[in-house]
């Protein structure tokens, strides 16, 4: 008995690849007041040279008081905002009142840090009312590093819209000036402004912007349309 | 890592209202360690023309050395200065020479046309693809940071000091957000008879 073996043509070998995360873009925006606070996003979703949608805004309404900016890849975006949501209605069940911002800040921490070896690839900003009343932003890396701060911008342009917040809002490099406190139309026409220089530099931002205003009366929202190319 | 962040790196040029400037930081850098705060990176091509040369910093002072001596040979050859434009194009020449083994810097240009008086700035790539620009052009480890505040603070037809506020504010707080550039900044104006350099009080941090 003979064992002759078939003879196979084998080509280079190849590697197959596939990543479980996608970066889907996004730009958002806090900036907080004496008595209020912003929070803004684009509306673009895109994925490489594709977008995939013109009305995906990056804002979500946590309670009356929050609201919550979220950049990077959208499938963890919407599982992260999906349990926030149930976190947040957990703790409202258990102790009969709606969560602070710093509290929903804090907490947002713990759950970005217990994914620190698999993480939610989502750039994270709040921005609302603080318990005495005052305006407040908190910013995150994507495990849960925070920080409370006055503006902040992340994202896929955060890099273009920082350094004017910082000379605008934060007054630096300014010599000789009044640091007069912002006051809510500023602040508004300023992200409108800075909105549009984003967009017409990153292909990730466009389309159109989302301000969310938080005041003690609640969440108002208005819309600005951008560069749709 | 990449080998144009070695060392650190921000510059931008603006045309203005008959006038035009340049901008740099002074930061010496390798990777995180800063070495020096007095490097230059603008050079001097003529009254009306300078040459900002961001990237590796073994290649900018290369750079500028090669330029000058095919600067001095073209004043001989022609018996005059040289236009922004022409520069341009020297600059591209220079650099697309080594197409396959490039310098690692680059150039922009800031100029007014010595008959006209034209303001004139452009950028290349280290391969020597120019772009010229009618508003501002950025270059350098923090270009992202530049555009955002050119974009909004640049407008058309400033006048001298206008120009002169906007290039300082967009530089400096541009770099204030890159940790490889900064640590001091100096500013050139070119105007048709006056022609300003001035260092900036910055963070040095």
């Amino acid at each position: 008995m003979s064992l002759q073996m078939e003879q196979h043509e084998y080509g280079t070998p190849m590697q197959r690849y596939w990543s479980p995360y996608a970066m889907n873009g996004g730009t958002g925006l806090a900036v907080s007041g004496a008595d209020f606070a912003i929070v803004a996003s684009d509306s673009r979703l895109s994925e490489g040279f594709s977008i995939h949608s013109r009305d995906a805004p990056k804002t979500y309404q946590l309670t009356d008081t929050t609201v919550l900016s979220c950049a990077g890849f959208h499938g963890d975006i919407l599982a992260l905002t999906k349990y926030l949501e149930a976190r947040l209605q957990m703790y409202e069940h258990e102790h009969n009142k709606k969560m602070s911002t710093s509290a929903i800040a804090a907490m947002l921490s713990t759950i970005l840090y217990y994914k620190r070896f698999f993480p939610y690839y989502v750039y994270n900003i709040i921005g609302g009312i603080d318990d005495e009343g005052k305006g407040c932003i908190y910013s995150f890396d994507p495990v849960g590093s925070y920080e409370r701060e006055t503006y902040r911008a992340g994202g896929s342009a955060g890099s273009i819209l920082q350094p004017l917040l910082d000379n605008q809002i934060g007054f630096k490099n300014q010599q000789g000036v009044v640091k007069t406190p912002l006051t809510l139309q500023k602040a508004v026409q300023l992200v409108k402004d800075v909105f549009i220089s984003a967009a017409e530099r990153d292909i990730y931002t466009g389309d159109s912007l989302v301000i969310r205003i938080i005041t003690k009366d609640g969440v108002k929202t208005e819309t600005f349309p951008l560069r749709r190319d | 890592m990449s080998i144009m962040a070695y060392n650190g790196a921000a510059i931008v040029a603006m045309k203005g209202k008959e006038c035009v400037a340049i901008a740099s930081d002074r930061r010496f850098g390798i990777q995180a360690q800063t070495v020096g705060m007095d490097f230059q990176k603008i050079f001097e091509m003529g009254p009306h023309l300078y040459i900002g040369l961001p990237g590796l910093a073994t290649d900018v002072q290369t750079v500028a050395q090669r330029l000058k001596f095919r600067l001095n040979l073209y004043e001989l050859k022609e018996n005059r200065q040289i236009r922004p434009k022409t520069l341009m194009s020297v600059v591209a020449n220079l650099l697309y020479e080594r197409r396959f083994g490039p310098y690692f810097v680059e150039p922009v240009i800031a100029g007014l046309d010595n008959k006209t008086a034209e303001p004139y700035i452009a950028a290349l790539d280290l391969i020597g693809c120019p772009m010229a620009t009618d508003d501002f052009v950025v270059s350098g480890t923090c270009t992202e940071q530049l555009y955002g505040m050119c974009e909004s603070l640049w407008q058309p037809d400033m006048d001298a000091d206008a120009l002169f506020e906007c290039i300082s504010q967009s530089l400096m707080n541009a770099v204030d957000r890159d940790a490889v550039s900064g640590w001091g900044a100096v500013v050139t104006l070119i105007e048709k008879d006056k022609v300003t350099t001035r260092t900036l009080k910055a963070r040095m941090d």
